[in-house]
């Protein structure tokens, strides 16, 4: 596959590896007193974990698996709302299967499925629309998640809709912005990192002057990062150059497929159909202002919510999980109590065992060959 | 998140709703270039490009000269990496 | 609502009936006449063999047919559905029949006979039933099966999806022919028949749902000769398993656990055709967890590899044979994929279904 085959070569990450080895001990890192990184998109971790990266790297590099996965921070109330919708006899439930198997306060939308809703998983909103074309005497529902990169496509999914004067379509919209996170977790006074290796795709369409008060305020390097795992190891060489040239800037690995400037054409659709939230939930880290969008005025009949006339109840998080210590760093996954009992990717209790881009499922699923508290963990009978 | 292939725009589908054909691997589906087009970019240039696909939409043209640039890059780490080490392994022995 | 298959087919007792309805409904499981014209007309003109014997409610086997090829019985049965019923490469009926001579093949055993029940929707098209009639029919020729005993059911709308069928099989195994977990060393290695994800990226490109097109057919095969050839040139093999739900992950994870070794595998080494990797990009999937149907798992002793895989090659269905990993003694219980990349990372069962991910 052209465009993805040559970003896996292992001679090539030999080399890589090598480098970052070199510039690690030039900074004096060590396993007691790493560098610690933080791979904002779950993309990245679920690629740091499918090649099983770290294996390649001296243990003086730690990697922190942020928030960057939209399904893991998808909070209990909005599953419950998406389940309150799904289960009118007249409605058609589209989503992407990413979404399925997140716990709500009582169930999944996988269970709900069972129970009768009709739930379907679609590839595309495109595709959510043609069932509302197909289906003219229901009422169509998409399940609009995901951050800036998702946005463009609701977006002009909607516009679509207009244009063609569908009538039984909506959206239920949990589009969320990585941004203000960020923010978030650096003025966290607990939180101890080096530097970020940016979101690849969310900045294909943001660009890279949103991140520019990462370097000038918080004096972190970023490093916008591509997805295939020499991309990961090329911007981690990016990031530890900046520690060496005592530098801290936002950087660009990615330029085949981001331009600096991002996707203005994209912007504008996204910036015409939503406008920001006051504020949006995220599981495992809470309510964070300016993080989310809603739906302009102008387009409220697209509006799942406003259709539906939802409860919006807010049920917080189990207590026993420590996502939001994972999300930040202060927590490894295995250290949670609920890790691998209470908590499986079977019966995912946190958010972050909810995706295999969630860290701790990505630890229960591919790690732990030479990790024996992991190992432990993993194994220990259900509660 | 936001999981993004590299395809290739084959045909167009149907210039009205910014439709197009693309390949990946030898896989075939309809997608958007909604964002991809303008004034100065009409579909029927897209045909034969390298897009990113994200949710049935091309989001970005690949940019051929970029890529190759960027493996030459990654390349030249690796060489010097190891031309540094050898050449510490020598003075280490000398 | 029983209505064996048995007595309406005996040869010579009347003459053979015949269905003119287009569509299947209640009434042709209600036991009647409209159930014994379906039975006659689509089931026993197509599975018609010597075999069926008489008006009775069993087929009655000679053993001596039995003992002439081994000295143990093999006997099992599975249950098939899928969405859709007809796919690129096959449909349920082919699935129902290799599926069920797989299962027997895989334990060293010679199919012989096979039982087939179909629960059908009402609503079902009997044209539809007819093609999976003569698919079944042909799968078995093929396999050098005879389905010899059966029963149909129908159901309400909604209660079935269109055609569900379950096949029961028998069969003899050689005597000598020893397989099973158990005798799988360390050292020994593991290797596949061919590409894998087949019938699963296929069924999910088939559905629809995702639209995407891919010029993809399952893998679904018959077994045996595949499986005679790697016994004959390499009489020593351990362990034979068909990789389907699950994927080849989930049956190296069974093997990895019965057997209390470590699999150890080579990501570059295990065969996947492009256009699967493709479906696996797409929609953000592992083909190590993709359904096959035609594939299956062998370990093998070390110094047999490189003989089982040319045997396998020259074989339809085996040109993609692979010696793909090792069982090792370290991490009992666990498979461990060395990743093209040069990392290395475990390979768990799943605990449901994998899902697209996408967003």
């Amino acid at each position: 596959m052209k465009h993805a085959d040559e970003y896996r070569d292992h001679d090539l990450a030999k080399g890589l590896a090598h480098a970052v080895a070199g510039q690690l001990a030039a900074l004096g890192a060590t396993e007691a007193r790493p560098i610690r990184l933080m791979e904002v998109c779950g993309g990245h971790t679920h690629a740091i974990f499918r090649y099983g990266l770290a294996d390649l790297l001296p243990k003086s590099l730690e990697f922190l698996h942020g928030p960057g996965c939209p399904v893991c921070v998808l909070p209990r109330g909005r599953v419950d709302d998406c389940i309150a919708i799904a289960r009118h006899p007249d409605v058609i439930f589209a989503t992407f299967g990413d979404a399925m198997r997140v716990p709500g306060s009582t169930r999944s939308l996988l269970q709900a499925k069972a129970d009768g809703a009709d739930v379907r998983m679609v590839y595309s909103p495109l595709d959510a629309l043609a069932l509302a074309r197909r289906n003219p005497d229901r009422r169509v529902v998409f399940f609009g998640l995901g951050f800036e990169t998702t946005m463009p496509s609701t977006a002009l999914t909607v516009l679509q809709a207009e244009a063609e004067g569908i009538g039984n379509f909506s959206i239920l919209c949990n589009h969320i912005t990585i941004i203000p996170t960020l923010r978030a977790i650096l003025d966290d006074p607990l939180m101890e990192l080096d530097g970020f290796i940016g979101p690849g795709h969310v900045t294909m369409i943001i660009g890279t002057e949103p991140y520019g008060f990462i370097a000038s305020e918080y004096r972190k390097p970023l490093v916008v990062a591509g997805f295939e795992p020499l991309d990961l190891l090329h911007a981690i060489h990016m990031i530890l150059q900046q520690k060496l040239d005592g530098r801290c800037e936002i950087e660009n690995q990615y330029q085949r497929v981001v331009p600096n400037t991002g996707n203005p054409v994209a912007r504008k659709a996204v910036e015409r159909v939503y406008e920001p939230r006051a504020t949006s939930e995220w599981r495992g880290l809470g309510d964070i202002a300016l993080s989310g969008v809603q739906f302009r005025p102008a387009y409220r009949r697209f509006d799942a919510e406003a259709i539906f006339a939802l409860r919006g109840e807010r049920v917080a998080d189990p207590v026993e999980c420590r996502c939001g210590d994972v999300l930040k760093g202060l927590a490894k996954p295995w250290q949670c109590p609920a890790f691998g009992g209470a908590c499986s990717p079977e019966m995912p209790l946190g958010a972050l065992m909810v995706s295999s881009e969630g860290a701790c499922a990505a630890y229960y699923q591919y790690s732990g060959l030479q990790n024996s508290a992991l190992d432990a963990a993993r194994n220990k009978v259900p509660a | 998140m936001c999981l993004g292939v590299p395809g290739r725009i084959t045909a167009i589908d149907d210039a009205a709703s910014l439709s197009a054909w693309v390949e990946v691997a030898g896989i075939r589906r309809k997608v958007s270039v909604a964002c991809i087009v303008d004034a100065a970019h009409p579909i029927e240039a897209c045909v034969g490009e390298w897009v990113l696909v994200h949710v049935g939409f091309a989001m970005s043209r690949i940019d051929e000269a970029e890529a190759e640039a960027t493996l030459r890059v990654l390349a030249e780490i690796g060489e010097l990496a190891v031309e540094r080490e050898a050449m510490l392994t020598t003075e280490a022995t000398a | 609502m029983t209505s064996p298959m048995k007595p309406l087919i005996a040869p010579a007792a009347t003459s053979r009936r015949s269905l003119s309805a287009t569509k299947v409904t209640l009434a042709h499981g209600g036991g009647g006449r409209a159930m014994r014209d379906l039975i006659d007309d689509v089931f026993v003109a197509a599975f018609a063999n010597p075999d069926m014997g008489d008006m009775d409610d069993q087929a009655r086997l000679d053993l001596a047919r039995f003992t002439a090829i081994g000295d143990r019985l093999a006997f099992t049965t599975d249950g098939f559905v899928v969405d859709p019923v007809e796919f690129p490469g096959g449909d349920v009926g082919k699935l129902a029949v290799y599926g069920t001579v797989n299962d027997l093949a895989v334990g060293g055993a010679r199919p012989l006979h096979l039982s087939c029940a179909v629960i059908i929707e009402e609503g079902a098209d009997v044209a539809l039933l007819r093609r999976l009639a003569a698919s079944m029919r042909a799968a078995a020729d093929e396999c050098g099966v005879t389905i010899v005993t059966g029963d149909t059911k129908v159901v309400g709308r909604g209660q079935a999806d269109k055609v569900f069928i379950t096949t029961a099989g028998v069969g003899a195994i050689p005597a000598g022919r020893m397989l099973g977990t158990r005798r799988v060393c360390a050292g020994d290695a593991i290797l596949v028949n061919g590409p894998i994800g087949d019938h699963g990226a296929t069924i999910m490109a088939a559905r629809g749902d995702m639209a995407l097109e891919a010029d993809i057919r399952s893998d679904c095969r018959a077994l045996t000769p595949l499986i005679e050839a790697l016994l004959a040139a390499s009489p020593d093999t351990r362990f034979i398993r068909d990789a389907t739900r699950g994927g080849i992950a989930s049956t190296l994870s069974e093997l990895a656990g019965e057997a209390g070794l470590g699999i150890r595998l080579e990501e570059k080494a295990i065969p996947v055709r492009e256009q699967v990797r493709g479906i696996c990009e797409i929609l953000g999937l592992d083909p190590l967890y993709l359904a096959n149907e035609g594939t299956f798992i062998a370990a093998v002793p070390a110094e047999a590899a490189a003989a089982a895989v040319a045997a396998l090659r020259a074989l339809p269905g085996g040109e993609g044979a692979a010696v793909i990993g090792r069982a090792t003694a370290e991490r009992p219980g666990g498979v461990v994929l060395d990743t093209v990349f040069g990392g290395s990372r475990i390979v768990d069962m799943l605990f449901g279904e994998q899902l697209p991910r996408i967003c």
